[in-house]
């Protein structure tokens, strides 16, 4: 949140004091709502469901759908749950996220410690990537993945994501370097410490936090995505996000809800726990990638 | 040695979003239907394009969804945060309660509100129980309203964050100016609707772009919730794109509308981005 947290100079009377508390409430239940919808139902037979009240507590407590949805449901054609999509984005993610923030931080340090000239239009060209409309770059790059041999593999998604993931993870790092004292980085330079030295030894130690905030932010971003993992996974690499919904919106045989129900909550729950950790600096990346841009 | 540090980056930008903002543009004048074709056809595509019944169901959807999400995030947004910067008790606890659904997938949401806002199990069914019998709500189903649902879920999703945004700047007002206008008599409404609302106007500003900007690429609660159903009540620009390019092998059409959405989204970015540089410069 904002560095300025000062209480508010307006003066409220206790009926409206009241009134504000008996709002804040209900907007508790409604953001909720969904979330507690998702739960209970995960833990109930489907004739309770189909016969039953979705806001009630389950009457038969069961954790078979949660078995099911991880292991034996239906994904496309074959029954393996959840699990191996599970693993694919496991195994997209952490990549995905180890190699965006590291080139941003480089970049982030570069482009606020070494400028050269057209610094500000490198740095331009690369926050403006931020916001393309993904549909944009769908069709050449199915071409250039199919031509390089990544199409339908997880190294082709990370790639995918790492690329476009750059554009903000230097955003991220220039403003919080920007803030950085360059004298330190020129009393170094005349100690003769080089370019790599300067980054380990001064940088990177006082970078916990804005190291945080980007790679909470681009773990959200990766373990949410949807359109690139539809667009270029095959079956083997399909993430967790995709997975999810051919569970959901399979059109073939009984609609089990419980256990979508309980699939759509592991699909949330890495990214819920990371939220759970460390929610102040998801707001701030929140915050840093929309108002800065 | 700095410079080759920032160059595979800059490169990989260079080929990847601009390069392939070329080679898109340039598929949109081209025959292409399953693969790229390099045969020139002029704005055959663009012509095609805005003759799709189609198309001009996913511009009138876009127009609807947008208009109602960013005004009721704004509004549910602006609300929040002026309540909880009341010095209210439990804002810690509160704030986050808010804020969770930024941090779920699009997928995840959609699949909760499908099935909760689903005739047969979820509301309706709820209200029905609880005595109303006549209770319906089948917008989810039906043509004329599904595009709604999709609201409703979409400003669950994002209004926290929009609350956020406000508080911040809220937190941002110089307490003085409130004390002045106290001193002149001012009343709590006057006091928001004639000085820190027009105070928040930056605030206004970047939930303004952020929310057009995610309203022109919603593309996954669509799938999770409707699939652009029923018929293509629910299309959107990003779905349209998506079918004609992959599934209904008219590649050039489907350049033709990234195109669009491209531009849609510069017309709302550029602007606010020199703004800001601008502003900047300005020793803000």
């Amino acid at each position: 949140m904002a560095a300025n947290t000062q209480d508010t100079a307006i003066r409220t009377s206790r009926l409206a004091r009241a009134a504000i508390y008996a709002v804040l409430l209900v907007f508790v239940i409604y953001y909720l709502l969904p979330l507690f919808v998702m739960v209970v139902n995960s833990v109930k037979t489907l004739d309770e469901i189909r016969g039953g009240n979705m806001l009630s507590l389950p009457q038969i407590f069961t954790i078979e759908p949660w078995l099911k949805a991880w292991g034996t449901a239906q994904i496309g054609v074959s029954p393996t749950g959840l699990k191996p999509f599970f693993a694919n984005s496991l195994a997209m993610v952490v990549p995905a996220v180890v190699i965006a923030t590291l080139l941003g931080a480089l970049n982030g340090y570069v482009l606020t410690k070494w400028r050269f000239r057209g610094h500000d239009l490198v740095f331009g060209m690369m926050l403006l990537a931020c916001f393309i409309p993904f549909q944009i770059v769908l069709i050449p790059m199915a071409t250039v993945l199919g031509k390089i041999g990544l199409a339908g593999t997880t190294p082709g998604l990370v790639l995918v994501h790492v690329v476009y993931g750059l554009g903000f993870t230097t955003l991220f790092f220039r403003n919080y370097y920007e803030a950085f004292p360059t004298e330190l980085v020129k009393a170094a330079q005349m100690d003769g410490a080089g370019f790599f030295k300067i980054f380990y030894r001064i940088l990177i130690p006082s970078s916990g936090p804005i190291i945080v905030v980007t790679v909470i932010w681009q773990f959200t971003n990766v373990w949410n995505d949807f359109l690139f993992g539809a667009s270029f996974a095959d079956f083997d690499s399909m993430p967790m996000t995709v997975a999810l919904n051919n569970l959901v919106s399979s059109s073939t045989g009984v609609k089990e809800y419980n256990v979508h129900f309980a699939g759509a909550i592991m699909a949330a729950l890495p990214t819920l726990v990371v939220y759970v950790v460390s929610g102040r600096y998801f707001v701030r990346g929140l915050m840093a990638g929309a108002v800065k841009g | 040695m700095p410079r080759l540090v920032l160059a595979p980056s800059f490169i990989l930008i260079l080929i990847f979003v601009y390069g392939f903002i070329v080679f898109t543009g340039y598929l949109s004048f081209t025959d292409s239907r399953i693969l790229p074709s390099f045969d020139w056809v002029g704005l055959t595509n663009y012509a095609k394009l805005w003759q799709q019944r189609n198309w001009s169901i996913a511009i009138k959807n876009l127009a609807i969804f947008g208009l109602l999400y960013i005004v009721i995030c704004t509004a549910i947004g602006l609300l929040l945060a002026i309540l909880l910067d009341q010095k209210i008790r439990g804002e810690g606890a509160l704030r986050p309660l808010y804020l969770y659904p930024m941090a779920l997938s699009f997928i995840v949401t959609g699949t909760a509100w499908k099935w909760f806002l689903d005739p047969g199990i979820g509301l309706e069914q709820v209200v029905q129980n609880w005595g109303w019998e006549s209770f319906q709500f089948g917008w989810i189903k039906d043509r004329r309203f599904a595009i709604y649902t999709i609201v409703i879920a979409a400003v669950w999703q994002t209004s926290g964050f929009v609350m956020a945004m406000f508080l911040a700047g809220l937190r941002g007002i110089d307490n003085e100016i409130i004390k002045a206008a106290q001193i002149d008599g001012a009343s709590n409404v006057q006091l928001y609707r004639r000085v820190i609302i027009p105070l928040l106007r930056p605030a206004f500003l970047s939930a303004f772009v952020v929310l057009g900007h995610m309203a022109i690429k919603s593309y996954d609660l669509v799938i999770a919730m409707t699939s652009g159903g029923p018929g293509r009540a629910t299309e959107m620009p990003a779905t349209f794109m998506y079918s004609f390019t992959f599934t209904r092998n008219q590649m050039g059409v489907g350049a033709t509308s990234a195109v669009i959405m491209l531009m849609l989204i510069a017309s709302l970015i550029v602007p606010y981005i020199f703004a800001e540089v601008r502003g900047r410069g300005d020793g803000r």
